[in-house]
């Protein structure tokens, strides 16, 4: 390793360098699945996560993994197809999601494998449960697809991706912060560049490949039951590096995080056996979804409990919440099944679930949208003749990544899927990139120069707004102008809102200029990154004029297949808006094609 | 509400010092967390970790008045003001509440921290009953965030060659699992007066366990396998 001398104002003549031929950036479930192809491989990888990798935050998915392992009721991949299709509003793609659904039961079965602690059944297999939006036989009976490790599901599958990377030796760079990618003229990325946290020293990190994995957005919301870190960090290194982001209009808020305080209350809390009243203790959701009820998709859900507050039918005396019953169901079922949910629940609502319904409203909760890759991970722009070209060298996947499988609506139990399945189909493409293209290519200055630009503009010193008023302000105007109702007007404003705060943060200035565990500059380095997000995100909203899936316009009620079957493509420069067509053939079945969505 | 709070930065500060903070509003229901997080935007030097602000990522591990704990949820309600708080002891200081925890993850990847077999997998799952996967419950659920390894005073006298509960938990967690084929190998690495037997059972591990989890019990269960695997 060279010696490190490289001051944040961007001294590069003497700037640390590695080199691996993957680097992955993230180290959540789908950064670690994919760097645990390639350690297994014998491919160098080198994963660099500004947290230690198990704070990532698949730590916090609860309910479970979709597979039709069919091991509580019938069940196939072909139905998981048709219901992720289904769940998307067809925005999906569908060549794409039965490449998902048919590997979904070797996905997890190596997971079990490699130790994770699935709840079992009395004949020793792995336990699911039922699950939103999921159905038998093509809109039948409900289904039990979702594989749990109690409540835990993410806890458990993240450690045990971890504890395998140990086992395989990856190389590992524990509380690093990507600031940018490092690409040549040609278009080719080449790595990127880090800052070491606890020293506050840049590192170039070349590489033949590059991972993107770093997770979701949420953090564009006040409302959220997402992670302080999900910022969305990769999302907007793509874009600040020319590559559109995708369909990024489309939100996904949750029905059920714990009224006015965000945390995630699972969907497996409906799947065994829960159910949703309003403030005039009626099961609103059997007139909103007569087949599905409390289990159609969460687009459905969050929608019915927003008209329900709307119409002043909510509970507790701002009628600003709905409530989760569980109490009737048996006491142990919930401590068995159940026991993270009770924590929170008791932690967060002051309510024990075994006696009293816990208060829960929609929350801001994934971001369909992403960086456009097709099903090997590899990230695709339009370019010359082609709508999807890839990018040389540059893979996404997980939640930052937009394949899509989630199309305007994840199902629940497909994220964890989506990043195990294409975490390792990342994972092999790069192994066959790198037999054909065996020699790193010469840096290019400029992009490493750009990069350390972005750590020297927060050395600035002087008087300037703080960086923590200007992100809750980002966060409420987002919550306000684009949240689970949206129209033109409303969405007009909020871009305007949105740019000016980006402005204000033009001018922004931190007191705390010290290299060492500056958490303060890392903040700041995060909301740069949200407020591309953000831009991104009102702008292709406010563009879509139809309703699907989770974008829901007041103004356009209806999808309008005829018009907006696509996918929306956001460019950073111009803040321009292209579209490209949905994947509506699958690989060898045949086409699930739109029809009205009824659950 | 009145917080005292350790501050040093290695930069500026020849030695670290406790600073007085005061936070107005506190409202019902507000953790530990959200008063750092007011604190951080009054002066934003101040630093420590955390993320996921629900007790289950293990970021914000710290001693608050005295006793290891998560910040996130530690709610203001039960703390006596001024409200103390410093690093998690016996790890070196980065800064501020911030610990190096490298000799913590070092213990932690020692003891093989991943599923051992030598079968080849069957096509299903490795079946496993819901009694042999009951015994893994109070084991797996660790979030590695460092309150007990940094509260047990035999870790502190011998951080290099004592594993720690957080370690010995993990050694539990996999020693536990029916499906793990590595006993002879863990009960091996685990020899000596030193990496498993300089636990002597004072049980602060299980007093600040956020998760309350049960480390010694889980140590004391290894060292009953450590005898039959002796006989």
């Amino acid at each position: 390793m060279d010696v490190a001398c490289c001051d944040s104002g961007g001294n590069k003549m003497n700037l640390t360098k590695r080199k691996f031929d993957c680097l992955v950036i993230g180290a959540g479930g789908g950064g670690l699945r994919a760097a645990l192809q390639l350690s297994q491989a014998d491919a160098s990888v080198g994963v660099v996560s500004k947290v230690f990798p198990t704070r990532s935050h698949t730590v916090a998915a609860q309910g479970g993994i979709n597979a039709a392992l069919a091991n509580v009721l019938p069940d196939n991949w072909h139905w998981h197809m048709y219901d992720t299709i289904k769940g998307s509003d067809y925005l999906g793609d569908q060549d794409a999601i039965e490449y998902m659904c048919r590997a979904a039961s070797n996905t997890v079965i190596e997971l079990e494998h490699s130790g994770v602690p699935f709840s079992r059944l009395e004949n020793g297999r792995i336990y699911q449960r039922a699950f939103g939006g999921q159905s038998q036989n093509f809109g039948g009976d409900q289904a039990a697809r979702t594989c749990a490790a109690a409540d835990r599901t993410g806890h458990a599958i993240l450690h045990t991706l971890y504890q395998q990377n140990i086992h395989a030796r990856t190389h590992f760079f524990d509380e690093y912060f990507a600031l940018d990618l490092v690409k040549d003229e040609e278009g080719y990325i080449l790595g990127a560049v880090a800052i070491e946290i606890e020293t506050g020293i840049p590192l170039l990190i070349e590489a033949k490949t590059t991972l993107i994995a770093t997770g979701g957005a949420g953090q564009l919301f006040y409302n959220n039951t997402n992670a302080r870190i999900n910022t969305g960090d990769g999302m907007a290194m793509a874009l600040r590096a020319g590559i559109p982001m995708e369909d990024m209009e489309f939100f996904q808020f949750h029905p059920t995080g714990i009224a006015g305080k965000g945390m995630l209350i699972s969907e497996g809390v409906r799947g065994e056996g829960g159910y949703l009243v309003n403030g005039e203790g009626e099961r609103f959701m059997e007139r909103y979804a007569p087949h599905a009820k409390d289990l159609a998709s969460r687009d459905v859900v969050s929608r019915s409990i927003a008209i329900e507050l709307k119409e002043g039918r909510g509970c507790g005396p701002d009628k600003d919440h709905v409530l989760l019953k569980v109490d009737h169901l048996d006491a142990d079922i919930i401590k068995k099944r159940l026991p993270g949910i009770r924590d929170l629940s008791m932690t967060f609502a002051g309510v024990d679930p075994i006696n009293a319904p816990i208060p829960v409203c929609p929350t801001a909760h994934y971001t369909m949208g992403g960086i456009p890759t097709n099903r090997h991970g590899q990230v695709v722009v339009p370019e010359h003749q082609g709508a999807e070209e890839p990018v040389p060298g540059l893979y996404a996947a997980g939640e930052c990544a937009c394949v899509s499988v989630h199309g305007a609506n994840r199902l629940g139990g497909n994220s964890l899927l989506d990043i195990v399945v294409f975490g390792r189909a990342a994972g092999n493409h790069i192994i066959e990139y790198l037999k054909e293209n065996r020699y790193h290519r010469p840096i290019a200055e400029e992009s490493v120069d750009y990069a350390l630009s972005r750590l020297a503009r927060w050395d600035k010193k002087g008087d300037g707004e703080s960086v923590d008023s200007i992100k809750t302000d980002l966060k409420k105007t987002m919550d306000k102008y684009c949240g689970v109702f949206r129209q033109e007007d409303v969405l007009k404003e909020g871009v305007e809102k949105v740019l000016a705060i980006e402005e204000r943060l033009q001018h922004a200035r931190l007191k705390d200029h010290s290299k060492i565990f500056n958490t303060a500059r890392i903040e700041a380095l995060e909301l740069e990154n949200l407020m591309d997000l953000a831009v991104a995100t009102v702008c292709s909203a406010l563009e879509r004029k139809e309703s699907r899936g989770a974008h829901s316009r007041i103004d356009y009620p209806e999808r309008d297949d005829k018009n907006w079957l696509k996918h929306s493509l956001y460019f950073k420069e111009g803040r321009r808006l292209e579209y490209k067509p949905v994947h509506i053939k699958p690989l060898t079945v045949d086409s699930f094609p739109p029809k009205p969505r009824v659950y | 509400m009145k917080f005292l709070i350790y501050r040093y930065n290695p930069e500026t500060d020849a030695e670290p010092h406790m600073q007085e903070y005061e936070l107005a509003n506190v409202e019902p229901g507000m953790m530990l967390l959200n008063a750092l997080e007011r604190l951080k935007a009054q002066d934003e030097t101040l630093s420590f970790r955390r993320s996921c602000g629900e007790g289950v990522c293990g970021s914000d591990g710290m001693n608050i008045n005295g006793r290891n704990g998560l910040a996130c949820i530690t709610p203001l309600t039960v703390l006596k003001q001024p409200v103390e708080l410093r690093p998690m002891p016996g790890l070196p200081v980065i800064r501020d509440l911030i610990v190096d925890m490298g000799q913590f993850f070092h213990q932690y990847r020692s003891v093989k921290p991943y599923l051992i077999r030598h079968d080849p997998d069957p096509e299903i799952e490795i079946k496993q009953s819901p009694e042999d996967r009951d015994k893994l419950d109070g084991l797996y659920e660790c979030i590695l965030c460092g309150c007990c390894t940094t509260s047990c005073p035999s870790f502190w006298w011998n951080p290099d060659l004592f594993r720690g509960p957080a370690a010995l938990l993990q050694s539990a967690r996999f020693l536990m699992d029916s499906r793990d084929q590595g006993t002879a190998e863990r009960l091996d690495e685990l020899e000596g007066p030193y990496r498993l037997f300089r636990c002597h059972t004072i049980m602060n591990c299980v007093d600040v366990c956020p998760k309350n989890l049960n480390p010694t019990s889980a140590i004391g269960n290894i060292k009953k396998l450590m005898v039959k695997h002796h006989i």
